[in-house]
Order: C-alpha cells, then structure tokens, then sequence
C-alpha cells in the first residue's frame, strides 16, 4: 500500500514488520523520530517487543548483544557520536557472531559539532565486521532492513548490519512508500531462528577468548562469512524482487552506465540528485554514468571492476574523508580498479550537510574530465 | 534453601592457587541455584575460567567486555521475560569493571530495575592486569598505580561506596558479604535472585597474588577484615539497613600487618598517623552500621 | 575440529587444563580427626574436593594446585600439607 511517510516512520514502520523481541536504543538527532515511533508502537501494542530506554548508546548496543544471544531478534538505532560510542561493542557484535540490525542515520562527527549529513559515522566502523547497506530513497532504506534481517539470520552469515539512510535528508523528509502487509513481511523473513543461545538446559558459553592458536583463525571466519554475505544478499535480493517487485538483487546498482565514459561512483541520498545531473548532462552530449554502491561491506570490488570496465574516467563523491588519506570510498575503488588504464578520481564533498546540487555534479564531471580530482570539492577559499 | 551440592565451577580452571574470586564464585553459584545464566565482565574470572574452548562453567555463560555487563544482562532478562523464560540472570564481575568503567551501565540497569542480580567480587584492585588501583582499593593501599613511595602512603582515597549508590536507585536488596562467611554468603545470593529486581550484593574476596599473602590465608584474611570493622557484612532491604554482622573488634593493624600492600605502614617503621587513619575508617564503620558487641 | 561459531564453548573441556602440575605441597587428609563438616569442599577454590564416604574426603590431585586454604580452615586439623616428591 501506498504511503506518504517521513523517511524514519517508514523505516519505523519496516523493523516493525520485521518483529524484532527486544528493542534498545537512545536518542540522538537525526534519529529520534525512528525510536519515538517504535516507542509509540510498543506503548500501543502495535509492536510486541521489549523496549529497553537504556542510559547511553553503548548500554544501547550492549543490551541487543545480550537480547540476540539470550535468542531474540534485536533493533537499534543511531548515528554519529552515538555510533561512535558504540565504537567497542560494534566489533564485539560482530566478533560474536550476532545477527543484530541496527539503523545509521548518517550524520558528520564531531568536532566541530555538526548534527547534520554525510557518511563519516558508518563510514569509520567499516573494518568492525557489520554489513553496511546504503539507501538512495526510504523505499530503499524500508526494503533494506527487510534484506538485512533476511541476510544476518541466515546460519551461513550470523553478522550484523547496518543499514545507512542519509540523516535529515531522508530520515526528515516524506515520500511515497510502498508499504509491505505483515503477512508479505512475514512470507519473506522467518521467525528468529538462534543459531545458539544461553539457555539453562544447554549451557554454552558465549564470548570466550582466544588465545594466538586460535585468534587469528576466528578472525578469518569473520572475513569469509563477510565474503559470503555478498553473495547472500544478491540471493536475497533476488527473493525480494520476486515477491515485492523490487530489485535489490545487486551489491551496486549502475545508471546509463552501459554507454558512459565517465562513471560518478556514490552511497546514499546522493544517487537521486546524481541521477538528475546525469539525465541533463545526457542531453549535452555527455556521456555519463552512475555506478551506486548499495553495500559498502562487504565490499563488491569484483563486481565494479567488471561494471566499470568500459569507461575511461571514474569520478567518486565521497561523502567522508580518512584524514591524511582520501576518502573511503575512493581508496576502495582504486584498489578494485587496480592496474587498468582508468583514471581514478575522488572527490570529498557534502561534508557535515554541504547540499550538493545538480550543478555540483556537473562540476565535478567536468573535473573529472579535464583530469582534475583527489581534493575536496565546494570548499568556500574565502574561509581558508 | 541453598544446594551446596550445585557444583557448576569445572576443575582446570586458571586461577591462582588460594584464589578467592574462584573461591567466592563456587559459592555464588550454589547460591544462585541451577536455572540461572551468567553474565561475566573482562577480568581475572572471565580469563581464567574460558580460554577458548575450555570452559570452567556449566551454567550459560556469556562476555562481551569490560564495562557492560550490566546492559548485556538488562538485555537478556528483557529477551527472557519476551520468551517467557524462568532463568535467573546473575552479573558476577570485578570491582574494577563494576565500580569504575561499568558504573554507567551499572546505574542504568538499576534505574530500569531489570530482574537481574549484579554480584561483584571485590578484591579491591585490577587485579588481571596486574594489581592497579581501582575505585574500590581501601585508603592506603600500596597498588602497581598507587605505590607507596618516600613521598606516598599508597592510595589516597577512600572505597567508592557503591552499595550505597545503587540502594539510592531504589534497589530492593543490596547486602555485602565475605567469602570467610559462607553461609551467609550463599544465603544472601539465593535471597537476591530471588528477589524480583535489581539487586546487588558485594563479596569481599581476598587475593593472595595482589594484596600479598599465602594462598592457605585467603579465608584468615577475609575473617579480620571483618574482625577489625574495615569490611561489615549486611544488608539493606529497599533502602533500610536490616542487618549487619556484629564483631568484637579488633584493632586494625591486626589486618593490615598480613598484607604486603600494608607493609609500608610497619616497615622501615611504624606509621602511627597513617594506622591511626585506618583505624577511624574502621570506628566509623562501627558507628554507621553498629557493629560493635 | 572446526571452530565454534562466536568463540563459544560447551562444557567439558575445562578439565583438559590438569592444574595438578602447579602442585608444590599436596594434602593429606585423616579421617580420625575429621568431623564432617565439609568446610574443606566448600572453601577449595579448584572445587576438587570429593566426598567419598562418612569422613572420607579425597583430593583430585589432577587438579588440586596445593594452596593449602582446605589444611588452613579444617576445624580438626585433619588435614596436612607435604611436600610434593617430583
């Protein structure tokens, strides 16, 4: 059914229909709307689950380590500082094998303070071992907390995810979404199945340490269920298609890429304004393609090198920058076209909610073009 | 009534010889009974009882790190209670991960009141990563971080009083206990799990490798801890102090003159002054709970 | 054998570790002058302490680590704590 919905209540809306048992969360902007709206929920019996208003960000994770392994299906929700303080548990998490889904508002750290957009939070956590997916609209950033429950669950993964939707400027705003009935949900996501649990009649323990014999072999089955995953959400993905007519089936998805000469590289909310850019620029002649990366991690190097091929520039927005280096992205793509003839190109901008706009992009393209990147885009030189 | 016949602590685990938290915890967990889960912070209990994959628990057993797991347990009971599951959830952590890094998570399972009981066995120093100072190490006490120096009488500070802290968040029943009373120990865990709640109990247990004494004396040292007012046993039942173990003291140097982490406060000569603090610490003791015979 | 997912362990292998080899003093326990009061396995801290009869009470010696607390504490003085002979 059709909905005008805020991005967060449709995101609300979705772990709702994913019935997750026990939710644990604390408010920090632009992440408030999603939690009130589950609390609401569960305040009127819309959602039977637990909903623990846990102290800090970190008790807010911790608790869903201990809900997943004690054999709920867990939520939680954050951005930014929030995330950061998580920064610990996150890793354990992972490390322990728990198919938690947490949602990132994505939103700039501090400091200077910003409460406003881009992707440094999730960004910083890629090598903590959770599945990173990225929405362009909240249909996607609904649909992908679907796929993300589907994926972790499954007892070949056991990983957690994050599923990214840009702060503010998809958590705030309204758009039509396809809302999936429960009974559509529930056909495509079984009921939580614990690989293993705490439990007094089986008494396992959890969260062991390891000693060098074993550590570093652990660490490899965290990369090949990582490695696995790809290959899980594509079958998932397929899944998804088949039932709700929406294709997820790819880690990335490409835009006039067929034909391009210069492929724009981009996560997130960032694809719509892309994608405008592109169809005016293609009426100039130019031609120019988009190649949206869907899953950050693992990351589809593999599969970009092989959509990317054919073109002869790659311009990348990289919404974060690891400081003293590039920006994440960018760093991931000249790795995965390592060795071929494209000029490689990245492109810091849209930092602590800097609008890009069509114009923005075309800039960039025409950069890009005439061989100019690796810098930080739309700085105002009259501060510096 | 306690099985002392529950024994669900395995032989093989890597504790010092004499060790009290080891001790304390086969008590704990006749105690607490057969249906219960535990959740343990990182630190000397959790790494001696399970290099992977050999585990000294045979209950459920779970750590994720230092300073939660007070939230890890608030989010197990609430899955139980989901589940409609009767296990008991028990933390039993030390006093490094309880009184210092933990105590956010500590105060926000408490504050919601999860059905959870937090034990910490307090051997007053971080004691896994080699004897440093803790919120919990008494006044005095020479630590690898507090040493006593020809200007340092060891720590300056008092023990952080968290059995108070946590009765102020309306915890139904806090209580301390020794590991050289097991009785009472054992009795008051079975009567925290099964109070519904956040409750809380903490054990005094002595360490020989830390506080500098052999291995046979753990329980020796526990008793004049009692004997001589630094460490009083009781509890506090919403908040009233209901009952406290009542001693015919003893004066305090008779504790502190067996530990190396005292030393310092005989040798090269007696400190009057510094004992003569320690002394007051254990008179208002006597005072506050009314411990003297 | 593959590695448990998460780094879990069932029981049972905790008793592959014989802490028994830390031994220096091992103890000996009398049963004339033992009264029964089980105050021995209670306190050992290994938990190694059997009961094999009316005042017969036998150390694993795989794993008693010889600390001496059960000799220290028994009320009887039933208990006496030697020098291991290696």
């Amino acid at each position: 059914m059709k909905e005008i919905l805020e991005g967060s209540h449709a995101v609300a809306e979705a772990v709702r229909l994913c019935r997750p048992q026990v939710v644990s969360a604390y408010p920090i902007t632009p992440q408030t709307h999603i939690v009130e709206a589950l609390a609401s929920m569960v305040a009127d019996c819309k959602l039977d689950a637990e909903y623990i208003c846990v102290e800090s960000e970190f008790s807010a994770l911790s608790a869903c380590i201990g809900a997943s392994t004690a054999g709920s299906r867990t939520y939680s929700a954050t951005t930014s500082q929030g995330l950061a303080l998580m920064y610990e548990v996150c890793f354990n998490a992972a490390g322990m094998r728990l198919p938690i889904v947490m949602t990132i508002a994505n939103r700039a750290m501090s400091a200077p303070l910003s409460i406003w957009n881009d992707q440094q939070d999730s960004i910083s956590l890629r090598d903590s071992g959770w599945i990173q997916l990225y929405a362009e609209d909240n249909q996607e950033a609904l649909d992908l907390h679907l796929l993300a429950y589907r994926v972790c669950e499954d007892h070949d993964i056991l990983l957690p995810a994050f599923v990214c939707f840009d702060g503010f400027i998809l958590s705030h705003t309204y758009e039509p979404v396809d809302m999936p009935t429960q009974e559509e949900v529930d056909a495509y996501l079984p009921a939580f199945n614990p690989y293993q649990r705490l439990d007094a009649k089986d008494p396992i323990s959890f969260g062991m340490y390891a000693t060098p014999d074993y550590y570093m072999e652990f660490r490899y089955e965290n990369q090949r269920a990582m490695l696995r995953a790809k290959e899980a959400i594509v079958r998932y993905g397929t899944l998804f298609k088949e039932q709700f007519g929406r294709d997820y089936s790819g880690l990335i998805e490409g835009y006039e890429l067929e034909d391009a000469e210069i492929a724009l590289v981009a996560m997130g909310s960032i694809c719509g304004t892309v994608k405008d850019a592109i169809d005016e620029m293609r009426k100039d002649g130019i031609k120019v393609g988009l190649l949206k990366i869907r899953c950050f991690r693992p990351f589809p190097d593999e599969e970009i090198a092989a959509a990317l091929a054919h073109v002869k520039t790659v311009a990348i927005l990289d919404k974060n920058v690891s400081l003293g280096s590039k920006g994440a992205v960018g760093l991931e793509i000249k790795d995965a076209l390592y060795g071929s003839s494209i000029a490689v190109y990245d492109y810091i901008l849209g930092l602590g909610g800097r609008d890009i706009r069509k114009k923005d992009i075309r800039a960039i393209t025409k950069l890009a073009e005439q061989g100019s990147g690796d810098m930080f885009y739309g700085l105002r030189e009259e501060l510096l | 009534m306690v099985d002392k016949s529950i024994e669900n602590f395995e032989c093989g685990h890597r504790a010092c010889g004499g060790c009290g938290a080891a001790t304390a915890v086969r008590m704990i967990l006749k105690g607490a009974g057969e249906d219960v889960i535990v959740v343990s912070p990182t630190g000397c209990l959790e790494v001696f009882t399970t290099p992977y994959p050999e585990t000294a628990w045979k209950v459920p057993w779970i750590h994720s790190l230092f300073e939660n797991a007070a939230a890890v347990a608030s989010g197990i009971e609430a899955s139980l209670k989901r589940q409609g599951r009767s296990e008991k959830v028990l933390v039993i952590g030390g006093d490094g991960a309880t009184v210092d890094i933990g105590m956010l998570c500590l105060s926000g399972a408490f504050e919601r009141n999860h059905d959870i009981t937090y034990i910490c066995y307090d051997n007053e120093a971080y004691m896994n990563t080699g004897i440093q100072r803790s919120g919990a190490t008494p006044f005095d006490a020479s630590t690898s971080t507090s040493p006593a120096g020809s200007c340092s009488m060891g720590n300056k500070h008092a023990k952080k009083d968290v059995p108070a802290i946590l009765a102020a968040h309306g915890s139904p029943y806090v209580a301390t206990a020794s590991l050289s009373y097991p009785t009472d120990l054992m009795k008051k865990v079975e009567t925290a799990v099964n109070t519904p709640g956040a409750t809380y109990i903490q054990i005094h247990a002595p360490c020989c490798t830390g506080w500098g004494f052999e291995g046979d004396q753990t329980v020796a040292v526990g008793k004049l801890a009692i004997e001589t007012g630094l460490w009083v046993n009781y509890e506090m039942v919403d908040g009233v102090l209901r009952k406290a173990k009542k001693v015919k003291r003893k004066p305090v140097e008779e504790y502190l003159s067996v530990q190396k982490r005292f030393r310092h406060l005989f040798k090269p000569k007696r400190n009057e002054e510094e004992i003569a603090k320690i002394q007051a610490i254990a008179d208002a003791n006597a005072a506050k709970f009314g411990i003297d015979i | 054998m593959p590695l448990n997912i998460g780094c879990t362990a069932r029981p049972g292998r905790g008793r592959d570790n014989k802490t028994g080899s830390w031994r220096v003093f091992y103890p000996i326990f009398t049963e004339e002058t033992c009264t029964g009061c089980e105050i021995c396995v209670l306190l050992c801290p290994e938990g190694c302490i059997e009961k094999k009869g009316e005042k017969k009470y036998v150390p694993d010696l795989d794993y008693c680590k010889g600390c001496g607390l059960c000799a220290e504490e028994c009320p009887g003085d039933a208990i006496t704590m030697e020098k291991e002979e290696k």
